[in-house]
């Protein structure tokens, strides 16, 4: 029997060596949430006539592991607002806790008028620049999407260092590469959201995620889509991505130069 | 059971916590990044136009093509209605909002207290003391201060990030000042440029700046930033032209080039 708890349920010391103190440190700065752990890859949303689509997909990634696979990375604020989450889980989660208190004080108090999307984003990108000032960032890539308060369709993004831009259509961390090209291409920019119905903004969220899912090695064919209209929030959190075509696969052989 | 034995034996087993042999671990986090863009500031006898292009990146991406970088400052509503001074932040871009709506409050207050707007010499005073504040950990970009001074002229200050600043007739500053201030220099400044006929050989007499007309002003603001679209990767999209005169402020936006 080892009678040292040190030792208990670590790989033995004289087969892989002594454990590197390092990592359990006491002294000097924190640095564990100086990057990220738990991981959820791009969030996507376009606006189109007459309100917002939100959408990401279930996993939550370890690395290069795909750790959760039902994680709910949309969140809805009130009946007007819906924030996509990028990045660290565990700060999503501690975001949403913030939201949700807020939320609650926003209803109980008499003056009554809700905050906004807008609103909302104001705040959450406060509290990203606040926290990156302290070097304490919250490790997230955000979308927002809801209404403004001229009830106009809102969408725009904050991230970890606070920085904000807004846009018909944005995608976070992969997505930006993947996604955004084919928005772009599908909504040019001559087009004015009016012209943009529900159907065709959903459609092509999906054709994002397939393309995402197909080369984002940290992404999943179940997602979540939510679209905002002044109805209310639509929200689905267990889809299924369809029209998959894997046929391409067969032909690959090799690492691409081999003919046989 | 004796290979155990064995290895408590050969080696000291203790709380991996208690000592620590590493060094101070260094920070994976950078707080700053830049969003590229340019901005430009020129003045004349009567006018002062502050101007930007308005495409946020990061790296080689565009995250928007409709990000203004010119701000009304002191206005009375959120549309800047009312302001008569105008700021352009280019570099990091959260730094840039933080800093006008400090400027911004700072400018409100001042009306509110005292009654009356803040002149421009005092905004400019104050916005060097607001970035010397963060002088070690400032605010990560250059500033553009313009709207008109006491006599009514254009006043244009320029600052770097930690709060040094000079009043100036033009700056350009963000990712292509470096292709568009040597252009201001000939044109706003006449640098290099003589009279013919003035002298004998070289000993030409140099042609002396003068203040430039508002259209003239405006033309040059248009093809600095065309000319920048060329040969700047982050600059693009739009150009925002905003135009501080006795009337007030006008705010206009040009196409440029979009690749």
């Amino acid at each position: 029997m080892d009678h040292f708890p040190g030792t208990w349920g670590r790989p033995r010391n004289d087969v892989y060596g002594a454990y590197d103190p390092s990592y359990l440190q006491s002294t000097g700065p924190k640095t564990h949430t100086t990057s990220p752990a738990v991981t959820g890859t791009s969030v996507v949303g376009v606006k189109f006539n007459g309100g917002v689509v939100l959408a990401t997909d279930n996993l939550a990634s370890y690395g290069s592991l795909a750790r959760f696979t039902d994680t709910k990375r949309l969140r809805v604020f009130g009946n007007q607002a819906v924030v996509g989450f990028g990045g660290d889980v565990s700060d999503m989660q501690y975001m949403d806790r913030l939201l949700e208190s807020m939320d609650i004080r926003e209803n109980y108090s008499s003056h009554g008028n809700m905050l906004n999307a807008k609103n909302l984003h104001t705040y959450l990108s406060k509290v990203f620049y606040k926290r990156r000032s302290e070097f304490n960032p919250l490790w997230n890539h955000v979308l927002v999407a809801g209404f403004d308060g001229e009830g106009k369709p809102f969408l725009s993004s904050a991230d970890l260092l606070g920085t904000t831009f807004s846009a018909p259509h944005l995608a976070t961390g992969f997505g930006a590469h993947l996604a955004v090209p084919i928005l772009r291409r599908l909504f040019p920019e001559e087009k004015p959201i009016e012209e943009i119905s529900r159907e065709d903004a959903v459609d092509a969220l999906k054709q994002c995620l397939k393309v995402l899912f197909y080369r984002d090695a940290r992404s999943l064919d179940k997602y979540s889509i939510a679209v905002i209209t002044k109805d209310g929030i639509d929200l689905k959190e267990d889809e299924q991505l369809e029209g998959q075509s894997w046929a391409f696969a067969e032909r690959i052989k090799g690492y691409g130069a081999q003919a046989v | 059971m004796t290979s155990l034995m064995d290895h408590q034996a050969r080696e000291t087993v203790g709380y991996s916590f208690s000592e620590s042999t590493a060094g101070v671990k260094q920070h994976g986090f950078y707080p700053y990044t830049d969003n590229g863009g340019s901005t430009l500031g020129i003045t004349g006898s009567d006018f002062a136009i502050l101007a930007g292009d308005t495409r946020s990146t990061s790296g080689y991406n565009i995250n928007s093509r409709m990000v203004p970088k010119v701000f009304k400052i002191g206005g009375d509503d959120e549309t800047g209605e009312g302001a008569t001074i105008v700021l352009s932040v280019v570099g990091f871009a959260a730094d840039g909002n933080a800093l006008k709506e400090r400027l911004d409050t700072v400018v409100k207050m001042y009306k509110y207290q005292h009654g009356k707007p803040m002149s421009v010499s005092a905004c400019a005073q104050r916005l060097s003391t607001i970035l010397y504040q963060k002088r070690f950990f400032p605010y990560y970009v250059h500033a553009i201060l313009a709207g008109l001074d006491e006599e009514g002229k254009g006043a244009l200050y320029s600052y770097d990030p930690v709060g040094s600043y000079e009043r100036e007739q033009c700056r350009a500053a963000g990712a292509a000042a470096s292709l568009i201030m040597p252009f201001l220099d000939n044109q706003v400044n006449f640098k290099n440029q003589y009279i013919p006929g003035s002298g004998e050989g070289h000993a030409l007499a140099a042609k002396k700046p003068e203040p430039l007309p508002l259209e003239t002003v405006k033309g040059l603001v248009r093809d600095a930033f065309t000319s920048a679209v060329e040969r700047h990767i982050e600059v693009g999209d739009n150009l925002q032209m905003v135009i501080i005169t006795k009337d007030g402020i006008e705010e206009v936006y040009h196409p440029l080039k979009k690749d």
